[in-house]
């Protein structure tokens, strides 16, 4: 059709009519776009965790799953708190300045409550592996202080969870928001002043 | 018989197509070894789709149920086991014969005009190949499955700003869970396959449209006679009916050896520890995907800040000094220096990770943009320089060793004086200059003077 046959009227109309039909197919993709997204009941399954640490030997760890997660808690001995210091020149983010991946109470020298239990969310923060606990002192390499170390993609933490340079995971593991409920015994999921509302 | 087809013919085309695509479709007489692939993939294309039928009679999509009920396929279901296999082998053959597919492509130029479409088409086709795979290896709810789809997923969640939503709504949930693999069951057995055939569909009509390239990389079409049939053309059936029938037979020997004889492939095919449940409190000591996705793997796992620094902006600099000075247009060339300077800002700007994803996206995407990153007059590797066949065979090798150490230790050295991630790093950047390099590798390129008419002994 050349351009002279087009009722520029008629043209008009249809680019509208399609444009409304346009609009209306993107409304009608909503529900099922949304139909993806975390069901309620997805939702709902993120209660929080309570866990006996009365056993914990010093150097020991635990992994309990909280939100489909492993989290790890780990009891650091004398030794390994001072190792906590030697490595920081290795580490990316010694201070733990990025602050999503701790609650403030927990931004500190250990990332601890206590100094010396941690508690962290054993997913490396790269794409998703949970880390090997390589706790001992020259386990994967003559120089390696203990600490955790991904096998996925050779990513590398401290025993404070603080990631060192050159691996490719860009931050620190997560320490999840928890609290001491009782001397032993931790509830994950729920921070420090929240701790009555919660239980 | 003949009335009946008549009676037919007056409602639907059925002479009419049979003629032009099988019985009056002309292709070059001088197809060779290579031409066997296309037509083996639709063949495993067949066998994917029917043992995939039957597998969804017993599979049941439930995090609770899944593993078990493979393992009930493979022990309790009458020849179970057979079908399971039959699906698992014809996986690892279809990227066997895809790679080989696009090998000739990469060979003879059938990726250049007038087939450009033909070759966008069938990227598009290895695409949802590699989703289709992808989420069929979530399915039997093993350890590698689940930490696997754990890994990819999470690839998602390094895009800025929309990432962790995107990562979640693909997973139904904040950890890969039964809503992902219920989503996944679906999109394995309708949409991605429905999309599939449809591609397929699509990749043939445009090839018949403008027909099939050949080693010699001679335009057939050229030299008619006085029927209007191209000389060097023979027509589809039976010519290569018969000769494509000889290469199915062929090709089933040694799929069916691997079905019967080594299912596993010494763990190739069906990895040792996805025999194991999945346990999301456990990642496999070494998680790797399966042999087809490892050298997109290693791309991703080698981008470190190292590679970033070390690597990557040396390389952005170099090729924009010599796109400046290859091209006049000072448009153009002003374009180049600020792509650059962005690219450049956002290397420092950005962590290591999202280049990563970026990256192993981009392996993909160049094999797109391919024919007109080729800028040699000649289509068929037999008549160009040294250059190209160089940089080709350079590029296989890098893609096969990366291929090999992305199903290795980052940190462990298995090849000579460098740990596997040094040599992933090495072979990343050359993986790249086959591409980026290609169009002045093409131009400078001393070419043979292509024949009139197809070679043929």
């Amino acid at each position: 059709m050349s351009k002279k046959d087009v009722d520029p009227q008629r043209r008009t109309l249809l680019q509208a009519t399609t444009a409304v039909g346009v609009v209306g197919a993107g409304f009608a993709a909503v529900p099922f776009v949304k139909s993806m997204t975390p069901s309620a009941r997805a939702k709902a399954a993120g209660a929080p965790v309570e866990v006996d640490i009365g056993n914990l030997q010093p150097g020991k760890v635990m992994t309990v799953e909280w939100q489909g997660k492993p989290v790890w808690i780990l009891r650091r001995s004398p030794e390994m708190l001072k190792s906590l210091q030697e490595v920081e020149p290795k580490l990316v983010d010694p201070k733990s300045q990025v602050a999503d991946q701790q609650p403030s109470y927990a931004q500190n020298a250990t990332r601890s409550i206590k100094p010396e239990v941690l508690v962290v969310i054993g997913i490396c923060t790269h794409l998703g592996c949970s880390p090997k606990k390589e706790l001992a002192a020259g386990s994967i390499s003559p120089d390696w202080e203990g600490g955790f170390y991904c096998p996925c993609h050779g990513s590398k933490f401290d025993l404070a969870g603080r990631v060192y340079k050159n691996v490719p995971a860009p931050t620190n593991l997560k320490v999840p928001q928890h609290t001491y409920v009782t001397d032993s015994r931790i509830l994950i999921g729920v921070d420090p002043k929240a701790k009555k509302g919660a239980a | 018989m003949q009335k009946l087809l008549a009676w037919i013919d007056e409602r639907f085309p059925a002479t009419k197509v049979w003629e032009e695509h099988v019985s009056k479709y002309y292709a070059p007489k001088n197809f060779n070894f290579w031409y066997y692939f296309g037509s083996l993939a639709m063949v495993v294309l067949v066998i994917q789709i029917l043992s995939g039928i039957f597998l969804t009679m017993h599979y049941k999509p439930d995090t609770g149920l899944a593993f078990a009920s493979v393992e009930y396929i493979m022990r309790d279901v009458p020849w179970g086991w057979l079908i399971r296999y039959l699906h698992s082998t014809g996986a690892s053959f279809f990227f066997i014969v895809v790679y080989l597919h696009m090998f000739r492509g990469l060979m003879y130029g059938s990726f250049k005009g007038p087939r450009e479409l033909v070759w966008i088409i069938g990227m598009v086709i290895f695409i949802a190949l590699m989703a289709e795979a992808f989420m069929g290896y979530l399915l039997p709810w093993g350890n590698m499955s689940y930490w696997g789809a754990q890994v990819i997923i999470s690839l998602f969640d390094a895009i800025p700003l929309v990432g962790p939503a995107l990562s979640e709504w693909i997973r139904g949930d904040f950890v890969v869970a039964d809503a992902t693999l219920n989503r996944f069951f679906s999109l394995h057995v309708i949409a991605v396959p429905l999309l599939l055939l449809v591609l397929v569909f699509l990749h043939i009509v445009a090839l018949h449209k403008v027909g099939s390239n050949n080693p010699d990389g001679v335009d057939i079409k050229k030299k008619k006679d006085a029927k209007g049939v191209p000389l060097d053309g023979i027509a589809f059936h039976p010519y290569y009916t018969v000769k494509d029938t000889v290469g199915t037979v062929v090709f089933l020997m040694f799929f069916s050896a691997v079905v019967f004889f080594t299912p596993e492939v010494g763990g190739w095919f069906l990895e040792h520890d996805n025999f194991v449940p999945a346990n999301i409190l456990n990642t496999p000591p070494d998680i790797k995907p399966l042999w087809y996705f490892t050298p997109f793997y290693s791309i991703l796992r080698a981008t470190t800040e190292e590679l970033v620094r070390f690597g990557l902006i040396p390389f952005v600099v170099l090729l924009a000094a010599l796109t400046v000075v290859s091209i006049r247009n000072i448009k153009a060339k002003a374009v180049t220096i600020l792509a650059a300077v962005v690219l450049l800002v956002g290397f420092l700007m950005l962590e290591a990770k999202v280049w990563g994803v970026v990256l192993m996206g981009l392996s993909l995407v160049l094999f797109f943009f391919l024919p007109w990153l080729d800028r040699s007059p000649v289509k068929s590797i037999r008549y160009r320089g040294w250059m190209y066949k160089t940089t080709l065979g350079i590029f296989v090798v890098s893609f096969v060793v990366l291929g090999f150490l992305g199903t290795r230790n980052p940190g462990h050295v298995d090849l000579i004086l460098f740990q596997n991630v040094r040599w992933a790093q090495v072979l990343t950047v050359v993986y790249f200059m086959f591409f980026l390099l290609m169009p002045w590798v093409s131009t400078y390129d001393k070419t043979k003077p292509v024949p009139e008419r197809v070679t043929w002994k």
